[in-house]
């Protein structure tokens, strides 16, 4: 994120000299992001029939229609499971990644690899690791546990989304354990040292000391990753079920269907997903301030 | 004080399995690309094959038009968020001023906000405009998560530059242009670096902006996949996957001296 810390006064501390510099960035966000979001917000208000008025007729649509609260209930269970997951393992990583023994670089360098490797990868190779005639159902099938695919559990297009929560383990553990890293080097080894020198055990020392000087940090990480859990298109479309679909999967679904009178829908699911994720993040981090503020 | 020998196998042992994990989903991807034939329940392909990277390869599949696509759109996004947002991240990192807090809030929101919900507002307009379906729209839509992303790494590399030495220089007589040329761009430039790298994978990773404002006509690499994927051309999709994750890879070796802790240069492959 952005410098947290006050910088110091610059070469011209004017507010003139920094709008001047700022004014691309924020128009073409602006543009780009806020226009969007706008023609968004428009486009769920005001149906493309002729003679239609404005109107709240699509989030009604939607919130009447079954497919929507289970859409929006899947992806919550979605999104929350995986972050809390993440969060965990990923604390226990950066913990891990802080202590001295061999080929510790060498695990630092892979979960930095995997940072690097897109989504659409990844989740396909979640499908062909983990569906029912996958590798690791063949590695069973070779240990003598099953003789079918079908005897292998349902972990991809299932209704329990567990090789989309894998997916997203897979991929936001090394994101959070890199923020936690980062702040862990940020805080630096004192504060644990004089714990431990006063006769604080392992345990306690994290209980008490790294964990709170780290939770800002967790918290924001976790929200980033929540909001994008949440909102992601092609990791539910290639590991989801059909049905429940994942919420964007349903928007996407809804907007490009022959039927133009539904397409008020979709962008009032999509309005659902952008306010939904911006409220969460916004509460995260005004959260993780107040912690800060305290520590 | 030295860990007790019990809890540094532990450590070891727990570094080998995450070692493990982190490459685990992509061995299958990678031995599908030189299988020919590889049925359940073999645990290793019975036969295998160069055919499909000889096919991916060739003019016929369309990936090396698709890889140039890719690769065009990604550093055409990088180009025009660093000229944009290294301004940006300088006046974020160096200079205080009243509404800074809401400024940040704006250039951070479109991290957070998935992209998706604002690519489907954006589609009828940009469909009016004669955008869709054109690489220059779908360049426009990589801005929407790339611009941030460079503007908040500059920040951070930015908040850490000393101005005392502009400071010098301009008090020695140099002018603004040698000042930038000889002071600036050097103390900055490895974090420029690093920071367009990771905006380069930021866009080389859409998928789903690509699909919308794309209209399916402009076809990247993970359009590519997925479509192989979907069809069933697991051995295609392998060979496809494989040079997809290559260009992440090299560019993380290079910068990966380059970044300190303190700048959060964190390479996003597709997320936000």
């Amino acid at each position: 994120m952005a410098a947290k810390t006050d910088p110091p006064a610059g070469p011209s501390s004017g507010g003139g000299r920094a709008l001047f510099l700022l004014a691309p960035a924020l128009i073409v966000i602006g543009v780009l992001f806020g226009g969007g979001l706008v023609a968004g917000a428009w486009q769920s208000l005001a149906p493309l029939l002729p003679g239609a008025r404005l109107s709240l007729d699509a989030y009604r649509a939607i919130l009447g229609d079954p497919g929507f609260p289970g859409a929006l209930g899947f992806s919550l269970y979605i999104a929350l499971t995986a972050t809390m997951l993440s969060a965990v393992m990923a604390t226990a990583v950066a913990l891990l990644l802080r202590q001295t023994f061999p080929g510790r670089r060498l695990i630092s360098f892979l979960v930095q690899v995997n940072l690097t490797i897109p989504h659409a990868v990844g989740a396909i190779g979640i499908l062909y690791l983990l569906s029912q005639s996958g590798t690791l159902s063949r590695l069973a099938h070779g240990a003598g546990l099953l003789d079918r695919p079908a005897q292998f559990p349902e972990l991809v297009y299932d209704r329990h989304a567990i090789g989309i929560i894998l997916h997203y383990m897979w991929k936001e553990v090394p994101f959070i354990t890199l923020i936690l890293l980062s702040q862990m080097q940020t805080i630096g080894q004192d504060y644990a040292a004089a714990a431990r020198s006063l006769g604080a055990g392992r345990w306690q020392c994290f209980r008490h000391v790294t964990l709170p000087l780290i939770a800002p940090a967790l918290a924001a990480a976790s929200a980033i990753v929540f909001a994008f859990c949440f909102g992601a298109y092609e990791v539910p479309l290639l590991l989801g079920p059909n049905s429940p679909a994942a919420l964007p999967v349903l928007a996407y679904r809804v907007s490009v269907d022959a039927d133009l009178a539904t397409r008020p829908q979709a962008m009032a699911m999509a309005m659902v997903i952008a306010a939904l994720s911006a409220a969460l993040v916004l509460i995260a981090l005004r959260a993780a301030r107040r912690a800060m503020g305290r520590a | 004080m030295a860990p007790p020998p019990g809890l540094r196998a532990f450590w070891v042992i727990s570094g080998i399995c995450l070692a493990l994990l982190m490459i685990l989903p992509l061995v299958p991807l990678a031995v599908w690309s030189v299988a020919d034939g590889w049925r359940f329940p073999a645990i290793l392909p019975q036969v295998w094959s160069a055919d499909a990277w000889r096919y991916t390869l060739s003019p016929a599949s369309g990936v090396l038009a698709s890889l140039w696509s890719t690769t065009l759109i990604a550093l055409s996004a990088t180009a025009l968020s660093a000229l944009i947002g290294i301004p940006a991240g300088r006046a974020l990192g160096l200079h205080r001023f009243r509404g800074k807090a809401a400024v940040e809030l704006v250039i951070l929101a479109p991290l957070v906000v998935p992209a998706i919900a604002v690519a489907l507002g954006l589609h009828a307009v940009f469909l009016r405009l004669g955008l869709t379906g054109t690489t220059i729209g779908v360049v426009l839509v990589h801005l929407i998560p790339a611009l941030p992303y460079m503007t908040l790494v500059m920040a951070a590399v930015f908040a850490n530059h000393d101005t005392a030495y502009e400071d010098q220089a301009r008090s020695l007589g140099a002018g603004r242009l040698a000042i930038f040329r000889l002071v600036t761009l050097p103390a900055v430039l490895p974090g420029i670096l690093a920071g367009a790298a990771f905006t380069f994978l930021v866009s080389w990773s859409q998928y789903a902006l690509t699909l919308l404002i794309g209209s399916g006509k402009v076809v990247t690499l993970p359009l590519l996949l997925f479509s192989f994927a979907s069809s069933g051309r697991n051995d295609i999709a392998g060979a496809i996957g494989v040079i997809y994750v290559l260009p992440g890879i090299i560019l993380l070796a290079l910068t990966l001296g380059r970044i300190n802790g303190r700048n959060v240069a964190l390479p996003r492959g597709g997320l936000t």
